[in-house]
């Protein structure tokens, strides 16, 4: 199996490991629960090094990057990142990955430890002109502070522009060995930062974000079980099991990701077909009152609580938890466009007893100042029970 | 990890303990701790009939669901009601506050199935039984 730079420092931590994609990952080093709620109200830290660092460097990197991505990555400036998709010919999803726009013709493409050698090959099967392609993760580690107190935590700990970053920003650290740089960017809905750098360089700041000093502000390690909370209450998806290559962007909920007029692209002319002639599913958030943790794979079904007649099965569920912060079990998955709509009920069946659940927006939390400048921003004459939260399914 | 010795165990980590007329049924201090972050708890309906070691009651963690086995026979009698609102009193107090069911048992023979705390206790420090 293989192991992070940081795999000696999670087993002193006593971390409870897992296999994750053939990676000894952390699951949890105290417990998922309260990892959750550290980095809500304080800050976590995370290796997420098992992802894979893919360079694409050269006059036709962005020409490069633009037919295989549905994002238009040409509009990607220095120093700025994006969120897109990588499609197949039919347009599946390969891949979700950030695509960081580190120099002129420099791109740093964050990939799925699951599909980093697929990735790999695609980019180099679909490469223009003298385009070079370099999986240059060995050697190299990710590691992740996220929540409320990372950036002043990381303003302490770095010589590098941390507090000035905005969102899908990034900058280069000079203290932290080559090619280190520092983006605002993660993968549980609140503020926080990514870092990129050598291993050794890696373990020192590891080491320096859990020292004492940090620790006393709250900093604590986090493993992959929170992590797939965390995403799961922010609405992001999972690649593996939220997506997959029978998965479109536009059923994913991810058209906001899609520029459909930039120029060719692989997978452009199904998304056209697929925006003529609509959509059979789509991906939605559902939320427990109580009951039992909606897992990967269950059925969703039409009607409500017990007592009633079984419904009708309109999709299945692809991520579930159980949100510490709302307190309810949460779940994500497909259903029929007509079960999609927020407030529909939709039931699972857990040991031949059904629980009833509502449909409700993504994301299920934000945090307190996002949520604030979207209802600030919302128009006043509408007066939506959720002001600020746009729906995102195309209709 | 704490294993009381006035308890008697089972091979699959619960926990019984005798009262005059009923026992009293939880999980054991390993089993909390290898769960973890129980989040929902399927008890038994009171009245239910059941069997030793058969599977009357679920525990849900975050991750994954697991069953827990009747560690004798007999009739449920009461459940943790408790529970229903803090699922966590199984992590936080496993051996008190956080119990799950008593059984008004029926079959005294099968006591000698059970496992004294020394036989738990070397059970669950035997690499195996991790």
């Amino acid at each position: 199996m293989n192991r992070t730079a940081l795999h000696a420092r999670h087993l002193a931590l006593g971390a409870k490991m897992t296999d994750f994609h053939d990676w000894d990952m952390p699951l949890y080093y105290t417990s998922i629960l309260e990892e959750h709620k550290a980095v809500r109200q304080a800050a976590g830290l995370f290796d997420i090094s098992h992802m894979g660092q893919v360079l694409v460097t050269g006059p036709q990197a962005a020409q490069t990057l633009n037919a295989v991505m549905v994002s238009d990555i040409t509009q990607v400036g220095e120093g700025r990142a994006c969120y897109t998709l990588m499609l197949n010919e039919a347009g599946g999803i390969l891949d979700d990955l950030i695509v960081y726009r580190i120099g002129e013709g420099d791109y740093l493409v964050i990939v799925n430890c699951s599909n980093r050698a697929g990735d790999v090959a695609w980019l180099e099967a679909h490469r223009e002109g003298q385009t070079t392609i370099t999986d240059i993760s060995e050697g190299r580690s990710i590691l992740a502070l996220q929540g409320p107190l990372a950036c002043r935590i990381l303003e302490q700990s770095l010589d590098a522009r941390v507090a000035g970053l905005g969102r899908f920003e990034m900058a280069p650290i000079r203290t932290m060995g080559p090619e280190a740089c520092i983006a605002r960017t993660g993968y549980t809905g609140g503020d926080g930062f990514e870092i990129f750098l050598q291993d050794r360089h890696a373990q020192r700041l590891w080491d320096l974000l859990l020292s004492g000093r940090t620790l006393q502000e709250g900093v604590q390690p986090v493993g992959l079980g929170a992590r797939d909370t965390l995403r799961i209450e922010a609405g992001l998806r999972l690649y593996g099991a939220d997506l997959d290559t029978t998965t479109s962007p536009f059923e994913a909920g991810l058209e906001w990701t899609v520029a459909l007029n930039k120029g060719p692209f692989i997978g452009q002319e199904v998304l056209l077909r697929q925006k003529r002639e609509g959509l059979s599913r789509v991906f939605i958030g559902f939320e427990l009152s109580h009951g039992p943790v909606p897992r990967g794979g269950m059925e969703l079904k039409t009607g409500a609580a017990e007592g009633e007649a079984a419904g009708r099965t309109v999709g299945v569920v692809t991520s579930g938890t159980f949100s510490p912060l709302l307190n309810k079990p949460l779940g994500l998955g497909y259903v029929e466009p007509s079960s999609s709509r927020p407030g529909t009920t939709v039931t699972i069946t857990v040991r031949s007893q059904r629980y009833a659940g509502t449909v409700v927006k993504l994301p299920f939390w934000k945090p307190a100042d996002r949520a604030k400048a979207s209802v600030g921003a919302a128009p006043a004459a509408l007066s939506s029970p959720q002001p600020g939260s746009r729906d995102v399914h195309p209709r | 990890m704490s294993i009381p010795a006035d308890l008697l165990y089972t091979k699959t980590h619960e926990w019984v303990r005798r009262d005059a007329q009923e026992v009293i049924v939880g999980i054991t201090s390993h089993a909390q701790e290898e769960l973890r972050d129980v989040v929902f708890l399927e008890l038994p309906k009171l009245g239910k009939t059941v069997r030793q070691g058969e599977p009357v009651a679920v525990i849900e963690s975050v991750k994954a669901a697991f069953d827990i086995y009747a560690p004798v026979s007999g009739t449920v009698t009461r459940c943790n009601e408790g529970l229903t609102k803090s699922p966590q009193l199984v992590n936080q107090d496993c051996y008190g506050a956080g119990w799950l069911f008593a059984l008004n048992p029926s079959a005294p023979e099968e006591w000698a199935n059970l496992l004294s705390a020394e036989d738990y206790s070397k059970q669950v420090t035997t690499p195996h039984g991790k």
